[in-house]
């Protein structure tokens, strides 16, 4: 089992990476772009020792626990087979 | 009056602090390796600057779970002095010792140079030995020191006098232009609710001696020994 854990700034902490990207893209004449935000991206594989409802628990304190800090961010996951 | 310097894998500051806390200030310290939970009877704590674990997750992301944070903030709790510097001070928000977190600077640049900061609260153990509004010149070097907290945080900070340092021009006036990475309102540093615990960016071990082109810092430590002996 795979967990696939997305870390991302707070909408209200400004991202000056995903500005400068932006504006780059802009620059390079990439069109219908209104913003760019970056973040981290995890992929977790598990060993298969645990049960689905317990891989979802366990994903979850990690990403809440080490992943972020939730002064600043906040996260969302996924579990596949 | 014993000072401890803590050590992460990836500190790099931690001998420049004891330098200056044994060769200049001229106190007792002793090193603190991350993996114990004795802080050896110490009077104060220093959290050094450096990459504590690399920085490779987030800054202080991996430090705040090595067992000498848990007596770091049993030690806070009663009261103990306790310093972070740069990567410290990231570690101490990281950790909830203190509020908010540093962020890539602005700028998306490392930054290396001395700057500006004005004492904005002279009532805390570090910085008794500063006169209100002084603006002292301390060096600073980070990527990641650009200081954030929700609105309602900055606010309390404000409110209670917890903005310790602003960065400022030489005059001490606080302007975007002296804001060398970003920082809300220019923070440089701020305290704990008590005072006993304080965060900065700028490097006081670095400006502590005249050949390493100033002295600044040494008010920093120079108030933090008044402090205890007036315990």
């Amino acid at each position: 089992m795979k967990a696939y854990v997305y870390v991302s700034l707070k909408k209200s902490v400004l991202d000056p990476q995903g500005k400068t990207i932006h504006g780059a893209l802009k620059k390079m004449g990439y069109k219908g772009l209104d913003e760019v935000r970056q973040g981290k991206y995890f992929e977790l594989t598990l060993d298969g020792g645990l049960s689905r409802e317990e891989a979802q628990t366990e994903v979850e304190r990690i990403a809440r626990e080490v992943l972020t800090n939730p002064v600043i961010e906040e996260f969302r996951f996924s579990l596949a087979d | 009056m014993k000072f401890g310097v803590i050590i992460f894998p990836g500190s790099n500051c931690d001998h420049d602090a004891h330098w200056t806390l044994q060769q200049v200030a001229r106190q007792p310290v002793t090193f603190l390796w991350h993996e114990s939970h004795d802080l050896e009877g110490c009077d104060a704590v220093i959290v050094p600057g450096g990459f504590a674990f690399g920085d490779y997750l987030r800054t202080g992301a991996i430090a705040k779970f090595s067992p000498v944070m848990e007596s770091v903030r049993r030690f806070a709790d009663g009261g103990g002095l306790v310093l972070g510097i740069c990567n410290g001070f990231q570690i101490l928000c990281e950790s909830g010792l203190l509020p908010g977190a540093l962020l890539r600077n602005t700028g998306l640049k490392y930054v290396c140079k001395p700057v500006q900061v004005r004492v904005e609260n002279v009532a805390t153990p570090f910085t008794n030995a500063c006169s209100q509004g002084e603006v002292l010149t301390i060096p600073i070097g980070h990527m990641e020191g650009n200081y954030f907290c929700d609105p309602a945080t900055l606010d309390q900070l404000h409110r209670e006098n917890r903005v310790v340092f602003r960065y400022s021009t030489e005059g001490g006036e606080i302007s975007a232009s002296a804001n060398p990475n970003g920082s809300l309102d220019n923070i440089a540093g701020i305290c704990s609710a008590g005072g006993n615990v304080v965060g900065m960016m700028p490097h006081p071990e670095r400006a502590s001696e005249p050949a390493l082109g100033g002295v600044d810092g040494m008010k920093i430590f120079d108030s933090m020994v008044g402090a205890m002996a007036g315990r």
